[in-house]
């Protein structure tokens, strides 16, 4: 299917670049992401990965948008208090890009739905903001085979490693279980600056692109940490995937989805 | 002798314990802290039987949940 004009000069700063070119362009155009969270991380994700044409976004959220959001949420807007967050957020996508075809679930995930929502899904970006969900996101990417973009922000720090199942360590290669309920602090008891969602979710969405259009070298193997107050970025090889990971290892000892005990004040977090 | 501390050449003393680098680092929630010895993961249980060598490349890896 060729290009029409008005396709050829949307991306044509995409489609100038080597790397990418017409073909390249036309892979996330075929591509479908799922982004879980549409908070801090997942808003700047979502707008990039509308604006760069990936065919087929999905978006799942539970909440509505709340006045403390916004100052990080980018995606929603002061008119959009009370909306729900996947709403407002599908809007502004169809806004950037009509061309996309944008869907929404209006749901926490869990075990009982995480293996139906991926299931259609090329690449799934981690925008949680609690462990539970992070750690179930983990163990379902590995089951299903799924490309993975794991983050996670607090106060002016940030990180991220890029998940390919069979391939490089997943989360629970690094972390084997959530720490316990209030033991690490979330973004609500600890506060976050704006913009590192901007930052993170941005490099998310960079990893997005870069699978679909088989551009350069992932995040696989990695842990990208950033911290604002220093302006360091530090890329730590990760240990080569661990043997006796519980989720990803030849011999797995987890083989079914955990609902672990969500954090009280994320529920409250709206 | 000299090791290496999230990328970072730093002189520690001989002997040094991954326990006693990790107090040196006021590392945030230690008890949660995943390290990685010259890319290999340490059992959280063996950071005070952990002797530090010369040349070693030590990084520290935190839960870091928020995201919205
Ligand atoms: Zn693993």
């Amino acid at each position: 299917m060729a290009f029409t004009n008005e396709e050829l000069e949307r991306y044509s700063r995409h489609i100038i670049l080597k790397e990418i070119g017409v073909k390249g362009q036309k892979k996330p155009l075929n591509g479908k992401v799922l982004i879980i969270g549409a908070g801090g991380l997942g808003a700047p994700a979502a707008m990039y990965l509308a604006a760069a044409g990936v065919g087929t976004i999905g978006i799942a959220d539970a909440d509505v948008v709340d006045l403390s959001n916004l100052q990080r949420q980018v995606i929603h807007t002061t008119n959009d208090i009370g909306k729900l967050k996947v709403e407002s957020a599908a809007e502004t996508m169809r806004a950037i890009n009509p061309g996309i075809q944008v869907n929404t679930y209006h749901t926490f995930v869990s075990s009982e739905n995480i293996m139906d929502l991926i299931a259609d899904y090329d690449f799934i970006l981690d925008g949680t903001d609690n462990f539970p969900a992070k750690f179930l996101i983990n163990d379902a990417c590995v089951m299903a085979k799924k490309p993975l973009s794991h983050a996670g922000i607090i106060r002016f720090k940030g990180q991220l490693t890029t998940i390919i199942p069979g391939e490089g360590p997943c989360y629970r290669c690094i972390f084997k279980n959530p720490p316990p309920k209030d033991a690490v602090p979330t973004c609500r008891q600890a506060g976050v600056i704006g913009a590192m969602g901007g930052v993170i979710g941005s490099l998310q969405a960079m990893e997005a692109v870069k699978y679909l259009t088989g551009t350069g070298d992932l995040l696989v193997g990695y842990l990208l940490t950033y911290d604002a107050l220093t302006m360091e970025f530090h890329k730590i090889k990760l240990p080569s995937r661990k043997g006796g990971c519980a989720v990803c290892s030849d011999t797995p000892t987890i083989t079914t989805l955990i609902d672990y005990e969500q954090i009280a004040c994320d529920l409250k977090d709206r | 002798m000299k090791i290496k501390v999230a990328g970072e050449v730093k002189e520690v003393k001989e002997g040094l314990t991954l326990t006693e680098l990790i107090e040196i680092e006021q590392v945030e929630t230690p008890q949660y802290v995943t390290v990685s010895l010259n890319e290999e993961f340490v059992e959280s249980g063996s950071f005070a039987e952990t002797v530090l060598k010369d040349g070693d490349d030590v990084e520290f890896l935190y839960f870091m949940g928020g995201g919205r």
